[in-house]
């Protein structure tokens, strides 16, 4: 590629890194930025050109290839529409009315979001550590099936119901996820194989149970677990009513990017990720920080599991295999692992997902759409993660 | 021999099945070997297979000729192949992460142009029958043997011959065992790895038009069950040597024909659990082979996910 055209951008400084100043103190993720930014100024040409100061340009940077590649997937999609002979400005159009047009599609995204949200901290937890764990899914059975077990055994009152449930399902995931760190420390098991083998012998775990086992009588067309009550549904937060789990992902997200970024354990999950060896010399306890972050990760899609059961389908059965797992993948390297950006991704994509139903009806289009879209916007993130300081408005002054 | 053989059944059922179900396996994992020896791993394979299996069997019910799909099955897979060798080419781009988007999307993609597939029947491959010999309904539906299975054997005799002694064979191997020597000999990795990504979705996709056009035999949406994703494990416990992707293919095969072999004489219960019987052996034999001290034998040294 010539140099012109790297350098378009650079003349007119974009939108998005303009927006980023104004919220640049609490959105930083940078590491601590190197020089003083009184001295670069100083030391900066005296340009009459707009100079971003180096602190803003790393989380500019974070926020403007998402974005451009989010632009870049609308196009591509677009274009295969287009190709098909149906109209991508209906298509992007429907996409906003079914997603954020009113407050019964916000609803209905951000009832789609809470499940994302808590399964993208089980794939973005274990990669601060260093690990690519894609088996939240199983995760999500199995914290499900945990839960809807417990009101029956349990049969105390609603809040004491809904606390051992929580735990109980956190507990499931947790250990299921963990279970692929171990073998990825102390045996050399490739974590990304193992666990989404885990997933699927969950998953057949789940199914074995639920059309055996657990298996309500009652439930005859869809084998299902016995209800787990009324008196145990989990409300709906007053103002959005949308279910209670939308903020347990919410607080786990936040408490988590606090923990990675103002804690020593974070900072050594972050050494542990960034070079195995020089955390071992610095004498850091690296299979316990693996497998602390996947039983942590494994645990938030565990509780992505009680939610929807406890808040969505009352039961366990088969609607908890709906690909929140997969999905959690996909929101994770799209926020680049960061806790924090998981928010916004999961409700951008919770709200495409909300869309589909909408497009199946007004435009006749297969429910894959949604996938082929979330497919397509997959590959143009991660190709895009080429682009990363090549441009040379984010690069730091001197470079 | 009668038509009651007992324990027979089952046994028969599974070496019967072994050699169906471990067709998708063997392409699948042939196509990987070719792919990591060049030291890339694509874990994208589930979706071309299953990009596969819906381009066969749409072009199989458009054409009348189930061939013609087995070729179009290829062809898609090599394109999405060629899709990953050139994305993960890009500097700094991950090759994992850059597999599980492959699998969504190529899955994706295969529900979304395949829709009108699902309900019409079209012509599938044809079989051997080398059961004449006996007598037994059971031998002789057991030995109905699919010419792609034997397509199948060929090619692993045929790679492991071209490894060792052709020009490409000891390209693709330095370019996979050291960067470093294959760019001071003055081959370009980017393109080798390339071309070989792409001949591994080749072959994967040809896998994905047998699911579609001989067994099961028809498209729908649930017709992979992460076969594709398996065939990466197996390449590893087959360390890689094609003869012995062969030989761990028929294992595997014959650990997914115990379900529904069960089922057939009968035994309904734990179904799901006998279902899940290849994964529990893929984590088996992950977890009997890997290891944290050292390298695995035979891994291509440029080959990260083994490290």
């Amino acid at each position: 590629m010539s140099d012109t055209v790297i350098d378009l951008p650079t003349r007119t400084p974009d939108p998005a890194a303009g927006q980023v100043a104004l919220k640049a103190p609490a959105a930083d993720p940078a590491l601590p930025a190197g020089p003083d930014p009184v001295k670069q100024k100083a030391a900066a040409p005296p340009a009459e050109r707009f100079v971003m100061p180096d602190a803003l340009k790393r989380p500019a940077e974070a926020l403007f290839w998402p974005l451009a590649s989010l632009l870049a997937t609308m196009l591509l999609f677009g274009l295969m529409i287009a190709l098909l002979g149906k109209s991508p400005l209906q298509l992007y159009q429907l996409i906003y009315v079914g997603a954020f047009a009113d407050s019964f599609a916000w609803q209905n995204t951000l009832q789609r979001a809470a499940p994302l949200i808590l399964t993208a901290l089980c794939v973005a937890l274990p990669a601060q550590a260093g690990l690519v764990v894609i088996g939240g899914e199983g995760a999500v059975v199995l914290g499900g099936l945990a839960a809807s077990q417990v009101p029956g055994l349990l049969g105390a009152s609603p809040v004491v119901n809904l606390v051992c449930m929580a735990i109980a399902a956190m507990l499931a995931g947790g250990l299921w996820i963990a279970l692929a760190g171990y073998l990825r420390h102390w045996r050399g098991v490739n974590e990304t194989i193992s666990s989404l083998l885990l997933s699927y012998i969950a998953i057949a775990v789940f199914n074995h149970l639920v059309e055996g086992m657990l298996r309500d009588p009652a439930s005859l067309n869809k084998p299902s677990t016995r209800p787990i009550g009324d008196a145990n549904m989990l409300g709906v937060i007053p103002g959005i009513e949308v279910h209670w789990g939308l903020s347990y992902g919410i607080v786990f997200c936040i408490v988590l990017f606090l923990v990675l970024r103002f804690t020593t354990v974070g900072y050594a999950i972050r050494i542990a990720g960034g070079n195995v060896r020089a955390a071992r010399l610095a004498g850091l306890p690296v299979g316990t920080l693996i497998l602390g972050c996947c039983f942590v990760g494994g645990a938030a899609a565990g509780l992505a599991g009680m939610a929807e059961v406890a808040a969505v389908h009352g039961s366990a059965n088969a609607s908890l295999m709906a690909g929140y797992g997969y999905a959690g993948i996909l929101v994770a390297f799209i926020a680049r692992q960061n806790p924090l950006a998981i928010i916004p991704v999961a409700i951008v994509l919770g709200g495409i997902g909300a869309a589909g139903g909408l497009l199946q009806r007004r435009m006749g289009l297969p429910d894959a759409t949604m996938m082929v879209l979330q497919g397509t916007l997959f590959m143009v993130i991660l190709a895009a993660e080429t682009m990363y300081g090549r441009l040379k408005i984010f690069r730091p002054a001197g470079q | 021999m009668n038509s009651d053989i007992g324990m027979w059944g089952i046994v028969i059922a599974v070496i019967g099945g072994a050699i169906r179900v471990s067709t998708p396996f063997l392409f699948v994992s042939l196509g990987e070997c070719v792919t990591e020896k060049s030291g890339r791993i694509n874990l994208g394979l589930e979706g071309i297979l299953v990009m596969g299996a819906m381009s066969g069997y749409g072009i199989s019910y458009l054409t009348g000729s189930p061939w013609l799909g087995v070729l179009v099955a290829g062809l898609s897979g090599c394109v999405l192949g060629a899709l990953h060798g050139w994305i993960c080419g890009l500097p700094r781009v991950n090759d994992i992460a850059t597999g599980i988007g492959l699998m969504l999307f190529g899955t994706g993609l295969a529900f979304f142009l395949g829709k009108p597939f699902v309900q019409p029947k079209a012509p599938t491959l044809p079989s051997i029958p080398f059961g004449g010999w006996s007598d037994s309904p059971q031998i002789q539906a057991a030995l109905q043997v699919n010419v792609l299975f034997l397509l199948g054997i060929a090619l692993a005799f045929a790679l492991h011959w071209a490894f060792r002694n052709t020009r490409w064979g000891l390209i693709i191997r330095t370019v996979g065992d050291s960067a470093d020597a294959a760019l001071a000999l003055g081959f370009s990795v980017k393109r080798v790895r390339t071309l070989s990504t792409a001949a591994g979705g080749f072959l994967s996709g040809i896998g994905g038009s047998f699911l579609s056009l001989y067994y099961p035999g028809s498209w729908n949406e649930s017709l992979s069950s992460g076969q594709g994703l398996m065939a990466v494990a197996l390449v590893i416990f087959a360390r890689w040597r094609p003869l012995h992707c062969f030989m761990a293919s028929l294992l595997f095969g014959g650990a997914g024909a115990l379900g529904p072999a069960l089922q057939s004489v009968g035994i309904t219960s734990g179904y799901y659990l006998y279902n899940a019987a290849p994964y529990v052996l893929t984590l088996g034999i992950m977890i009997a082979t890997s290891s944290t001290k050292h390298q695995l034998a035979g891994a291509p040294g440029e080959l990260g996910v083994v490290r």
